[in-house]
């Protein structure tokens, strides 16, 4: 396969995941701005997606001081200024699909490229008429179908490794950020931690991902900071958890080893399993002790380095 | 008034291949044939099959409308067809072979040096190369028009890259998709073949140095040319990748592409980027599309390259007057279709002539191509008129003129119903160890009302084309 060729499946698989993860921040705004409202208002908390999301200095230059949900928004969905808006992430994906189009099916074509035009005519209508959960709505709409087309009907090639490397690598990416939403939103009022509201935040997380009914089954009882952390982090059950993402990534890459054999370098695959092993080294109580914060953002900069040893083995065309 | 030979009809009565059409057309309501219409969009738009217009902005992802009623030939027009096609495509690579090599033709006094030697189109880099099987142009278009029942002209040869042949495929494709029964009753030779002639094609020339199955490539200039579709089309019928310059590289005598598992040998390139941009150290310098060394490797029987540089000294309008000459020439044969009549502007009888008629006339820019650059006399205003002949009178060698044509009609649906429109056609000849050619090729139609432009970069459109067999 082309390093280019596979360049482009991997980067569409990320901008697909990242096109929900962007639809995802803008429900766990929409559903925190609901709550009884913290002394600071909601800008806190919209304050905190941008946060999250690493974007404050480009949305500050982009609309200044205006932290409020119509120019968020505008931000997450429509922006195309703002590389990871659901709009930009769609637009992308489906260029480097059309780029690509030799490596997908005409059913994965399709559902990609059906996004990006119903995508289109949707940003054409009045913003007054869309409101945040139909945006979300049909983000994660169309980004199932997509999958689906993947799953249902894509060889299981190395052109497959790469599209899902793409996209569980960017869903380890995006769990490990949305959870440290909850920690920007929690850092100003330490005292918070444990109350009523705090459960509240931590339901929102879990719906976020879609992921409140599967906790329930998986836990049982009341809602608590550990458990839902864990279901999240260390759960080989949950699909989005870190645990479960690098899992899936490990898998891709140990396939693309199998596929190619020795004589291509693998450090991708080194790099991934010794996170991945580091990671299940650990208990819940042990993160919390280290720090949540502290232990996402190592787990963040592990999963970019795997990112960064797949472009140098297979997408960089080595002569 | 011109008449203009209608395919539908002949002396009042409809001609037996459209007999089950107009059946076909006369029971279809017209509230189904505008949501057929409609669904046929919606499947192009869905395949993706667009095209860009340089330069044009707008809708990046214009479609090319497609029009439902195909075109039809019976099997004996298509046979005496198929065979001056042949021919056609025959001459044009033996006077490739002898232009680069002896230059026969030129010492005979047949085809003028001047326009081989100093055409633009001619590459002093492959003189004395032979490629293999001395084929140069392994994909000729040749557009045709239709102007009598048994009148057809030639109207240009494509000997580089002609475009279109995925128009041809897909048309087919969803006319099967939306109208079955259309292809139950009528016996309709399939296309579909195409793919699997050119792999052949290209496989069989693969150079001296290749042992085992040769590897082979579509070269495209990018995923912004307006052609980018077709070319993953096919890279994706055909099974091979699809590369840009940059996945290429030339190392010890070979080319290879850059792979997820290391470099990879590639024999065939099928390349739709145009000559000056195939190889910077050759060529332009400035290409950022093409490869540095392609042309050393391809002389020394590294690599092979469809078509070969230099192929496009064949099929300048210029050029295009000796085919006759050549098909006499190389294989003593006659022609079996006709050039349409031109005057060359650098002959001083035929410059006389055309510009006191240039009312009536067509001029063309020699190196000039989609419809830019023409002028349709009896269509012109006074002004446009005026403004060629100051063109001409200051480069006469650039521009040939020709009869305005009286295009064929073949039925085309409208707004009201059925009309006729002008059509032309574009066949797809193969050379390669064999020359192919599957029945049928591109019509193209011109939608406005007696409009004798059927460039879709001018408001045309797309037909399916039909063979009936025996």
């Amino acid at each position: 396969m082309l390093s280019r060729t596979a360049a482009n499946l991997f980067w569409m698989g990320r901008h697909l995941e990242r096109a929900e993860t962007a639809a995802r921040l803008l429900d766990v705004g929409e559903r925190i701005t609901l709550l009884p409202n913290t002394p600071e208002g909601y800008r806190n908390e919209w304050e905190s997606l941008l946060r999250a999301s690493g974007a404050q200095a480009a949305f500050a230059e982009r609309y200044g001081e205006q932290i409020n949900q119509e120019n968020i928004v505008s931000w997450l969905f429509f922006d195309q200024d703002n590389p990871s808006s659901v709009t930009s992430c769609i637009e992308r994906a489906r260029e480097g699909g059309r780029i690509v189009r030799t490596a997908l099916t005409s059913q994965v074509w399709d559902a990609l490229n059906t996004a990006y035009q119903e995508l289109r005519a949707l940003t054409r209508r009045p913003r007054g008429q869309l409101d945040t959960p139909m945006l979300t709505d049909f983000t994660t709409r169309h980004g199932s179908t997509v999958r689906g087309a993947i799953n249902a009907t894509q060889l299981r090639n190395d052109g497959w490794h790469f599209i899902n490397l793409g996209y569980s690598l960017e869903r380890a990416d995006a769990t490990a950020r949305l959870l440290d939403v909850k920690y920007f939103v929690l850092l100003p009022r330490v005292e918070f931690v444990g109350s009523g509201l705090d459960n509240y935040q931590w339901q929102v997380i879990l719906r976020a991902l879609s992921a409140h009914r599967a906790f329930h089954w998986a836990y049982g009882g009341d809602v608590t900071a550990a458990k839902v952390a864990d279901f999240l982090i260390l759960n080989g059950e949950s699909p989005r958890s870190l645990l479960t993402s690098l899992y899936e990534a490990v898998w891709h890459l140990d396939g693309l080893v199998k596929r190619y054999g020795e004589t291509v370098q693998a450090s991708a695959s080194a790099k991934a399993r010794q996170t991945l092993d580091s990671l299940m080294a650990r208990d819940i109580e042990a993160i919390f002790d280290e720090g949540l914060h502290e232990f996402l953002s190592w787990f963040i900069n592990e999963v970019a380095g795997v990112s960064t040893a797949v472009h140098e083995d297979y997408l960089s065309g080595r002569m | 008034m011109t008449m203009y030979y209608n395919e539908m009809v002949d002396d009042g009565r409809v001609r037996a291949p459209y007999a089950m059409l107009s059946d076909w057309i006369e029971t279809m309501p017209a509230e189904i044939r505008q949501m057929k219409q409609a669904e046929a969009e919606a499947l192009f738009r869905r395949i993706g099959i667009t095209f860009a217009v340089y330069g044009e902005g707008g809708d990046p992802d214009r479609l090319i409308p497609f029009d439902m009623m195909p075109r039809v030939f019976l099997q004996g027009e298509w046979r005496k067809l198929e065979r001056g096609i042949k021919q056609r495509a025959r001459a044009l690579n033996a006077f490739l072979r002898d232009v680069y090599g002896r230059g026969e033709i030129i010492r005979a006094g047949r085809v003028p040096a001047r326009l081989v030697y100093q055409n633009a189109a001619y590459e002093k880099a492959v003189v004395g190369f032979v490629p293999p099987r001395g084929v140069f142009s392994h994909i000729v278009g040749i557009d045709i028009v239709r102007t009598g029942r048994d009148e057809f002209f030639v109207l240009e040869d494509n000997c580089r890259t002609p475009s279109g042949v995925s128009y041809m495929l897909e048309n087919r494709e969803i006319m099967m998709r939306m109208f079955p029964a259309l292809f139950r009753h009528n016996r309709i030779e399939p296309v579909d073949q195409y793919s699997e002639l050119l792999r052949r094609t290209l496989a069989s020339v693969a150079p001296a140095k290749c042992d085992g199955a040769p590897t082979i490539v579509i070269l495209t200039p990018g995923h912004y040319n307006s052609a980018y579709y077709e070319h993953s089309f096919l890279a994706n019928l055909m099974g091979v990748e699809l590369v840009e310059g940059s996945d290429l590289f030339v190392d010890g005598g070979f080319v290879y592409m850059r792979t997820t598992q290391g470099p990879k040998r590639v024999d065939v390139i099928y390349r739709r980027i145009d000559d000056p941009f195939l190889d910077p150290l050759c060529f332009r310098r400035d290409s950022m599309l093409g490869v540095p060394g392609l042309m050393d490797v391809y002389r020394s029987g590294g690599v092979s390259i469809a078509s070969a540089p230099g192929a496009g000294v064949a099929d300048d309008k210029a050029v295009y007057t000796y085919v006759p000459e050549m098909i006499r020439f190389y294989l003593g044969e006659e022609p079996l279709l006709q050039n349409v009549q031109t005057w060359a502007l650098w002959k001083d009888e035929d410059y006389r002539y055309v510009m006191a008629n240039l009312k009536e006339l067509v001029v063309k820019e020699v190196h000039g191509s989609g419809g830019y650059g023409m002028l349709i006399g009896p269509r012109a205003s006074p002004e446009e008129i005026a403004r060629f002949r100051s063109l001409i009178e200051k480069n006469p060698g650039n521009y040939i003129a020709q009869p305005t044509l009286a295009l064929s009609t073949s039925p085309t649906f409208v707004e009201e119903g059925i009309a006729p429109r002008h059509v032309d056609l574009r066949p797809f000849c193969l050379c390669g160890d064999r020359i192919e050619l599957v029945p049928g090729g591109l019509t193209r139609v011109a939608l406005r009302e007696g409009s004798l432009v059927v460039n879709s970069s001018q408001g045309g459109g797309v037909k399916d084309t039909w063979v009936l067999s025996e």
